[in-house]
């Protein structure tokens, strides 16, 4: 069956400028070659450190950037270039949400006219048949129907971020690009919002691309989990094994720093020295190994360290510095067998 | 209440209010607790609850002319510091308590180097040559963890990542040794790889000069893995507080029941439906009667004139007595 989202090696690159006649001295590698598939009803989370490229690998599956080279699939149909215009009727399946809804819904707009306004812009129904559907959607986000009359900037966080969902829903869309939707709102809130997602997934067999920095968060709401260090997917697998089993030296730190709420755990942290890199000029080899200051940094250079599947569904940076020997030994096995799952990066 | 011996600070029945167009709106509403010698308190509550009123108010840093203190006490060392003077509070602040806020440029100087700030701190309060404070800020910034310190001390802000920037506000607090340390909402601003870092720090830090601390978040997690005691607040009060594991354990109050059960843990079973909070943050006032969690929840009490009673129930587990809330 064909995917419902489906990207390869897509590159999403930003020049950056300098001197007095601001030629390109370089590039933000944003998105350095990833490669992965949602199905129908799937939650795939995207988990990594600020800057690593999660909302720009957000934005290019929406297309609402255009990616520098690799493909973008939508049911199968190639959107990577596909024109803003040739990509409204395509649009219609393809939503995304964003961590501070004030940013992204219009003050100056009532909040029937921002959850009408992709229904304007897809000319779908005519006026009466709109308000029906405002009021529909408002109910279903759990507004009250009242609130269409009134601006967005006179609601709380929470009240704004079912807005944002409501219009996100107003096409029936397939997916729904959720770009860290829970993490400004108070704990409490930060439920009420996880729990309309996860109905509204069961109602309509939504899929969503659920962005976020907090993993408990993640694994709450995903099917499987990405992880994303400096533009590239380092690891990829059912949310539990993620967890249960992490292979990748990156995920094992993320992992380990995340607090746990309960006194009784007492872990040993990995703590990861210095700063999140930058993604303009990263190194030449393995990101991570780089940051660790790892003994065998210097043999990942132009060394081929794409993903490898090392357990079935499970998949793992091909990289040495990242790996116990036992997966490293374990995936030359497999590479010598047979093609590397994905396109090397 | 006496100032005792084996608490570094005790706050009591403190009230601050601010002054606004509606008239008073009361933010801090009589809250008590204590910081025993050489502990870590969290205070923990969703945002507009009063947690950094609270940490401003014992420090005297409130906004002005707005904000103002209307009753209470702060035993700090035995000594009030609400009826101290200006001058002795400016060199407490800085000195025997150290203040560390959420967003470090808040804290920072932009057009200052970074040696020069930590150095002022020193030149502030101890009576040292402009040479010996200038080391003592490479020291300082050593201790933080700052790599290449004597390089660092020649940049300015804007020069450093967040979790450096944040390492040298911690330097600035630090500084002169303080007994006591508050930090609000450290490491919020920062990514999970970053915080584990600057919670590994501080706790270090902690260990090494024998400090108390006060740390405002509102991450359970973080709670559960740096504190010895916990205050719960909601709309301005304590509603509950105790050490840790109890609290965790045997949470007593609905509001903190309600705040545990709505996170996700890594055992939660995926996609199961979370506990949820009804209704929203009661809204400020200047006197409010009754419980103010029912009012969220919209329950009208027995008794909705008066307050409930903050009682404590076992040794150090203390709990506000509202017959609907107090679910032992
Ligand atoms: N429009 C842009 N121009 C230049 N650089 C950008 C742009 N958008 C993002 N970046 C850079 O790309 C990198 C990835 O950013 P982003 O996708 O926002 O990360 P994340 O969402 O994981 O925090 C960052 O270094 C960021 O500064
Ligand atoms: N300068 C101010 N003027 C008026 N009200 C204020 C001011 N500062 C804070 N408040 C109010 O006091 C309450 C407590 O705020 P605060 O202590 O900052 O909460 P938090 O628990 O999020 O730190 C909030 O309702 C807030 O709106
Ligand atoms: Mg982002
Ligand atoms: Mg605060």
């Amino acid at each position: 069956m064909t995917p419902l989202l489906s990207i390869s090696d897509l590159r999403v690159h930003f020049p950056v400028r300098g001197g007095v006649l601001l030629r390109q001295t370089g590039a933000v590698r944003a998105v350095d070659g990833v490669s992965l598939e949602i199905a129908n009803s799937e939650t795939l989370g995207l988990v990594g450190e600020s800057g690593c490229g999660k909302s720009t690998l957000g934005k290019a599956v929406v297309r609402l950037l255009k990616p520098t080279s690799g493909t973008i699939l939508h049911r199968g149909i190639d959107v990577t270039h596909a024109s803003q215009r040739s990509m409204r009727p395509l649009r219609r399946d393809f939503q995304m949400i964003f961590q501070d809804p004030a940013e992204s819904l219009d003050p100056r707009m009532s909040v029937r006219s921002i959850i009408e306004e992709p229904l304007v812009i897809h000319r779908l129904g005519n006026r009466a048949e709109r308000i029906k559907r405002v009021n529909g959607l408002l109910d279903r986000v759990g507004l009250p129907v009242s609130a269409a009359d009134r601006y967005s900037f006179e609601f709380s966080g929470g009240q704004r971020q079912r807005i944002g969902i409501a219009r996100a829903l107003a096409l029936n869309p397939k997916l729904i690009v959720c770009d860290e939707p829970v993490s400004a709102l108070d704990v409490s809130i930060q439920s009420q919002i996880l729990n309309l997602l996860v109905e509204l997934q069961r109602d309509f067999g939504l899929s969503y691309l659920f962005i976020a920095h907090d993993l408990s968060v993640v694994k709450h709401i995903s099917d499987r989990v990405a992880v994303m260090y400096l533009g590239k997917i380092v690891e990829l697998a059912p949310a539990e094994t993620i967890y249960r089993d992490p292979r990748h030296a990156y995920t094992k730190a993320l992992l380990s720093a995340i607090p746990t709420p309960d006194p009784r755990v007492r872990r040993t942290k990995i703590l990861l020295e210095g700063d999140v890199p930058s993604p303009i000029d990263p190194p030449a080899g393995s990101a991570f190994g780089h940051r660790t200051g790892h003994p065998r940094y210097a043999e990942t250079i132009g060394m081929d360290l794409g993903l490898a599947e090392i357990a079935p569904g499970h998949h793992v940076a091909a990289d040495p510095c990242c790996l116990s020997e036992e997966d490293w030994q374990k995936i030359r096995e497999l590479r010598k067998t047979a093609a590397p799952p994905f396109t090397a990066a | 209440m006496n100032p005792s011996g084996d608490n570094i600070l005790e706050v009591d029945k403190l009230i601050t209010s601010f002054e606004t167009d509606r008239g008073l709106l009361r933010a801090v509403d009589q809250v008590s607790f204590s910081v025993p010698e050489g502990k870590t308190v969290g205070i923990v509550g969703e945002s507009g609850c009063g947690k950094s009123v609270t940490a401003m108010s014992i420090v005297r840093l409130l906004p002005q002319p707005t904000g103002k203190i209307l009753g209470g006490h702060v035993f700090f060392k035995g000594r009030d510091l609400l009826r101290s003077s200006e001058s002795e509070m400016r060199r407490i602040r800085g000195g025997d308590i150290g203040v560390i806020f959420q967003e470090p440029m808040s804290a920072l100087n932009p057009v200052h180097r970074i040696g020069r700030q930590v150095a002022e701190v020193f030149r502030l309060h101890k009576k040292i040559s402009k040479k010996d404070a200038w080391d003592a800020a490479i020291e300082m910034l050593d201790l933080v963890r700052i790599p290449a310190p004597e390089k660092r001390v020649m940049d300015y802000p804007h020069q450093l990542s967040g979790g450096m920037r944040q390492r040298i506000v911690i330097a600035l607090a630090l500084a002169c040794r303080p007994s006591l340390v508050i930090a609000d909402e450290p490491t919020t601003a920062l990514d999970v790889t970053v915080q584990a870092q600057i919670l590994d720090l501080m706790a270090r830090l902690q260990d090494e000069m024998k400090m108390s601390v006060i740390l405002i978040t509102h991450d359970l997690g973080v709670i559960a893995e740096t504190c010895d005691e916990v205050v719960v607040m909601y709309a301005g009060r304590v509603v509950e507080k105790a050490p840790v594991g109890e609290l965790f354990a045997n949470p007593l109050h609905a509001y903190t029941k309600g705040l545990l059960n709505s996170i996700p843990t890594l055992e939660t079973p995926s996609k199961s439906l979370l506990n949820t909070i009804p209704g929203m943050v009661a809204p400020l006032a200047e006197h409010v009667h009754g419980c103010r969690f029912c009012q969220r929840m919209g329950r009208i009490t027995r008794d909705s004139r008066e307050r409930p009673r903050f009682a404590e129930v076992s040794p150090r587990h203390w709990v506000e007595k509202c017959p609907e809330c107090y679910q032992p």
